[in-house]
């Protein structure tokens, strides 16, 4: 992946200045497709803050008077579950409302640990040429030859059922790629003359992994950042789905397929809405990611 | 362009043991007691566990339990299933021609629909087709596949009533595999309709394994088609007055393919990944349940088995990829 902005001068510009800001904003924005993705993210976590008030019911309390009650708009619906209720009378709408809590929670928890772990991992791979750097890269390799899905499915048997659990494997799952991304960019960095010259000025190692090198990797890692998220969110909805993940009767996307899965010929309304939810979400995210790409990677849009 | 091969296998010795630890380490790794773990929760006698401790060898100090599962692996075999007793080798070979078959169909919908469609996308850059393209796979790749898959069954098999929900072929047709692969078994038992149930049964998984991978071959081939467009050759090609049609399928085509064959054979882990969810779904007797069934099942010995076999499969799919990559494109196996 190109690096982001031309740093052949020997001067390492650190720090984001408003008119960097500016200039950001004026490539995403040029990306329609992006702004609406952000429009809907921003939406999908004022929904998720705000579960409390705009939900009109709780999601995990049961009606047992409106089993598998069809949408407003169907025979047999009322306004009172705008999309229905499940199979034992919960409204539909309130749980995916505090569902998107689970799914933002998710791409933030596995985002977080991941791009952590992967950026030091991958900048002492870096850093430190020889053996180390060997070891590190061998032990991604065999996380990535392992398919994504069962590496986190045989984690979750290990560490048991549960949507923290869940987490944690899909972060080790994603970490090769944040290891993998950091180490190329260091490698690139490192020979650029303005690594050169704060060597030259007596930088120390760490100084230089941290203060010269890495604010000039970040374009390339926020953009994978916004990947994972969705891969993310999709591979914890998918656990949830198989048992392994969140547990009823959390509100969780995934594990509200699970449940309505037997009921898939008889109420459409509980299977399509949660997995429509996914796909809203990961879509918008993605398309926000592709915009950020084009912003933070002006040379990759233009070729 | 030997050199080339032997690097690249030489590259992946050191992988290929760190999987045989991981997957001798997962085991070892459940909490609890081994054995009691493989026999489940009957509980088991003092006496009995000894002596089963000493059968699985767990009693041995943890690197010659390594050597020992090392020197099983090279003899082909992985243990026992706890809970059928078979060989987990044979289990897994039964049961991998459905998985590849389901995987090939999902990889020709993929290829047929999604190059063409990037062809055409690339070519016609910024038209209306375009734009439907790029949209229909940006949802695609974005898609939970396992919600698409019940999608599929609600309209098809519920609505529709087109398709079969589940399994590989009608209940109603029953005849000893010879290759394992429903659609040529089922022609060579010669029994009317058999073909077409097989067939019937095939549409829904191929569609729902194949969307993600259909996503990003029209992505990758529609930027692989844009950037060969630009080259100084297609701009010769053109001057020279050759038929525009000339130009994109044969200067063109031939060179974007390079990557996109890149991307069609890493595709394979995508492929297996997806097939989980699959498989899971349509209940296809193929790797992917089974290998969910195991950790349901707390079958570990067959999750182990799996877990090695899989990665084995994908590191070698990979080297044939990157051979292959090689040898269409001198200049990659000439820069290592």
């Amino acid at each position: 992946m190109a690096s982001t902005t031309d740093h052949s001068q020997a001067e390492a510009p650190t720090g984001v200045t408003a008119q960097q800001l500016k200039e950001f904003w004026h490539y995403f924005s040029e990306n329609k497709g992006a702004v609406a993705g952000l429009a809907v993210v921003v939406l999908i976590i004022i929904l998720a803050a705000l579960a409390d008030v705009i939900a009109p019911h709780s999601p995990i309390q049961q009606y047992r008077d409106h089993l598998l009650q069809p949408p407003f708009w169907q025979e047999g619906g009322s306004l009172a579950f705008p999309l229905g209720t499940d199979a034992v009378g919960r409204d539909l709408l309130s749980r995916l409302i505090y569902g998107s809590r689970y799914s933002l929670y998710v791409g933030c928890v596995v985002i977080s640990i991941s791009m952590t772990a992967g950026i030091a991992i991958g900048l002492v791979a870096g850093f430190f040429k020889g053996v180390l750097e060997s070891l590190i890269m061998r032990i991604m390799d065999i996380i990535l030859a392992f398919p994504s899905l069962l590496l986190a499915l045989v984690l979750v048997a290990l560490l048991g059922p549960g949507l923290t659990n869940a987490m944690i494997a899909v972060a080790v799952v994603v970490l090769p790629h944040f290891v993998r991304l950091t180490r190329a960019q260091v490698l690139s960095e490192s020979n650029r003359d303005y690594v050169t010259s704060a060597r030259v000025a007596g930088a120390s190692r760490l100084r230089l992994m941290f203060i010269t090198i890495l604010p000039n990797c970040m374009a390339p890692l926020i953009v994978q950042a916004s990947l994972t998220f969705s891969t993310a969110i999709l591979d914890a909805a998918a656990l949830s789905f198989l048992g392994l993940g969140a547990q009823p009767p959390t509100p969780e996307w995934g594990a509200m397929l699970a449940e309505a899965r037997e009921f898939i010929l008889r109420a459409w309304w509980v299977v399509t809405f949660p997995g429509l939810a996914i796909l809203i979400t990961v879509l918008s995210i993605n398309l926000m990611g592709d915009g950020l790409r084009d912003a933070l990677d002006p040379k990759l849009k233009r070729s | 362009m030997l050199r080339f091969i032997v690097t690249r296998i030489g590259l992946l010795i050191p992988t290929f043991f760190g999987v045989t630890i991981a997957a001798f380490s997962f085991i070892r790794l459940l909490p609890g007691d081994p054995i009691l773990l493989l026999v489940g929760e009957r509980g088991i006698d003092e006496d009995r566990h000894a002596e089963l401790m000493a059968e699985f060898g767990f009693d041995l100090p943890i690197w010659q339990q390594y050597l020992n599962y090392l020197g099983d692996i090279l003899h082909g075999d992985l243990g026992r299933s706890i809970v059928t007793k078979q060989p987990v080798v044979e289990e897994f070979l039964t049961l991998f021609p459905a998985t590849l078959e389901l995987s090939i169909c999902a990889m020709v919908f993929a290829v047929v629909l999604g190059l063409p469609a990037g062809v055409i996308a690339g070519v016609t850059r910024g038209s209306k087709f375009d734009h439907t393209v790029m949209a229909v796979s940006l949802t695609g790749y974005s898609m939970p596949i396992f919600w698409w898959a019940l999608l599929l069954i609600v309209v098809f098999s519920g609505e529709l009533g087109w398709t079969p929900v589940s399994g590989r072929i009608s209940f109603l047709y029953y005849f000893e595999p010879v290759t394992g692969f429903m659609l040529i078994d089922s022609l060579l038992s010669g029994e009317k309709g058999a073909f077409a149930s097989a067939v019937s049964h095939l549409i829904l998984p191929s569609i729902a394994l194949g969307t993600i991978p259909l996503a990003v071959i029209a992505r990758q081939t529609r930027s692989a088609m844009l950037e060969v467009l630009g080259e100084d050759y297609v701009r010769t090609a053109r001057a020279k007055g050759l038929p525009p049609l000339r130009v994109v399928g044969l200067h063109a085509l031939r060179n974007a393919l390079i990557p996109v064959i890149t991307v069609i054979g890493l595709s394979v882990g995508v492929l297996l990944a997806g097939a989980i969810l699959t498989e899971t779904i349509f209940s296809w007797p193929g790797i992917g349940k089974w290998m969910v069934d195991s950790i349901f099942r707390r079958d570990y010995q067959s999750v182990q088995g799996g877990l090695l076999l899989i990665a084995i499969i994908v590191m070698t799919v990979n080297l044939i990829v990157d051979v292959l990559y090689g040898w269409i494109n001198p200049r990659i196996r000439h820069t290592r």
